[in-house]
């Protein structure tokens, strides 16, 4: 039990110096979480909204993928990026494997089918209230599946910050593609994973600590943006 | 007597089992037309029909010239922007250029009395103002036909005054209008002609004052003993 609270004492210790290790982890783990869901919005919520309001061939399979996909393991996309990536793979000639590069990639992967699902959910919502307003007016489905993404703007950041979540709290894919090299690619989840394995209790409990107060944050800060954007918006 | 707008030939839509529209046949030239009968009659989709938002399941509209429409839902349908915006926006739907979509929004705001709200999130308006903004957008369009669905149903008397009022200015404009209501007050204000419907087929197409005075039909005799107060 001493060895416990030493243990958090510690961590607590770290957290307040501002541990040079400790911040440098934290922010590498920010910035290729942070990039993965970007590229996972610009690819994932045109998908989403297109699914909502397209009328196509093979949509009701894609909606069934995609929502499939949202379970994809995290090991499985690693492997995957990594074969992609390595000196053999299609894109080996690019150098990015071990890299944040293609952590990012790998979380890009692992989060695009959870905002797209998500994005096609809040956009069905909208279109069913919006759909016969928005063809009188003379709005294609692309239009109309664009001006859906922007009128739904504050509910989608919902779907941006289940990916967040997805990317930041994952161990698997990043831990096979980054290699968790001490200073390039070692990220809050995989020092956790290889700190606790060592034993040293003390540093994965702070980043353990850190991560969670960055999940709550954002959604803190998210909860408090869609409640200004209710009163202010409607 | 003037020529038709539009001649609707053996129109129906059938859903299942179930015929929503039954045969219906019409040659509507009055400016001013309103779709009369009891709830579930098919005014509304009859409405959207001829709109183009159904496709039907037999029969044609016949338009001898093309009609510019704009249609206003009971339920006005405001995007999450300024009440301006969401005039701008329907006028960008139709290729007008930023600065042009800017000045007819700014001009049809004002005509339907809202400039001092334009720059208000519509979605934040009184349902009689949203109408309003609804309205406005249609009219900024400068439609040959404007179509409306129970335009005033659950708005209280003084925004529907004024939603009338909007209607007729834009009627005094030239416009045709085609409209559904459950106020027998209004259908008496608003219509040149009636058109009764019941369980999707016209039972009658009127003169209002001939419709009011002496129905033909049992069903709109029975229609209008009902809704009289």
């Amino acid at each position: 039990m001493t060895a416990l609270s030493d243990s958090f004492l510690t961590a607590w210790q770290l957290v307040v110096a501002a541990d040079a290790r400790l911040a440098a982890i934290v922010l590498l783990s920010l910035r290729v979480s942070l990039a993965a869901t970007l590229i996972a919005c610009i690819v994932g919520m045109p998908i989403g909204a297109l699914l909502a309001v397209g009328r196509f061939p093979g949509r009701r399979a894609l909606i069934v993928l995609f929502n499939g996909l949202m379970g994809l393991p995290p090991v499985v996309v690693g492997l995957l990026v990594y074969l992609l990536l390595s000196r053999a793979g299609p894109l080996g000639q690019f150098g990015l494997l071990f890299s944040p590069a293609a952590m990012i990639i790998a979380q890009a992967i692992l989060v695009t089918p959870i905002v797209a699902a998500l994005t096609r959910q809040v956009v069905a919502d909208e279109w069913s209230e919006y759909r016969e307003q928005l063809r009188s007016l003379g709005a294609s489905r692309t239009r109309a599946a664009a001006t859906l993404l922007w009128d739904g703007r504050f509910s989608l950041s919902t779907a941006a910050l289940a990916g967040f979540g997805r990317a930041i709290a994952e161990v698997g894919a990043v831990m096979i593609v980054g290699g968790n090299i001490d200073g390039v690619t070692r990220v809050m989840t995989t020092t956790i994973a290889l700190e606790t394995s060592k034993g040293d209790l003390p540093l994965a409990l702070a980043l353990g600590s850190i991560l969670i107060a960055v999940v709550l944050a954002i959604n803190a800060v998210a909860y408090a943006m869609r409640g200004w954007a209710e009163r202010h918006w409607g | 007597m003037s020529a038709a707008w539009l001649a609707i030939d053996g129109l129906g839509l059938t859903e299942g089992a179930t015929r929503i529209i039954d045969d219906v046949s019409l040659s509507l030239a009055a400016q001013r037309t309103v779709v009369l009968g009891p709830n579930g009659a098919g005014k509304s989709t009859l409405l959207r029909l001829i709109h183009g938002l159904l496709h039907p399941s037999g029969g044609r509209l016949h338009w001898p010239q093309p009609l510019t429409q704009g249609m206003v839902f009971q339920r006005p349908v405001m995007l999450r922007t300024t009440a301006l915006a969401n005039v701008i926006y329907g006028l960008k739907l139709k290729g007008h250029s930023a600065d042009e979509s800017r000045r007819r929004a700014r001009a049809a705001l004002a005509r339907a009395g809202l400039d001092h709200i334009a720059r208000r999130p519509a979605r934040l308006l009184s349902g009689g103002e949203q109408q309003r903004v609804a309205l406005a957008r249609a009219w900024a369009l400068e439609p040959e036909l404007l179509i409306l669905d129970e335009p005033t149903a659950s708005l209280d008397p003084a925004s529907t005054r004024e939603v009338e009022r909007i209607i007729g200015e834009i009627a005094a404009g030239g416009a045709r209008i085609l409209m559904t209501t459950h106020n027998l007050g209004q259908a008496r204000r608003m219509a040149d002609e009636i058109v009764f419907i019941d369980r999707g087929r016209v039972l009658e197409q009127t003169p209002v004052a001939r419709f009011f005075n002496l129905p033909q039909s049992e069903a709109a005799q029975r229609f209008l003993q009902e809704e009289t107060p």
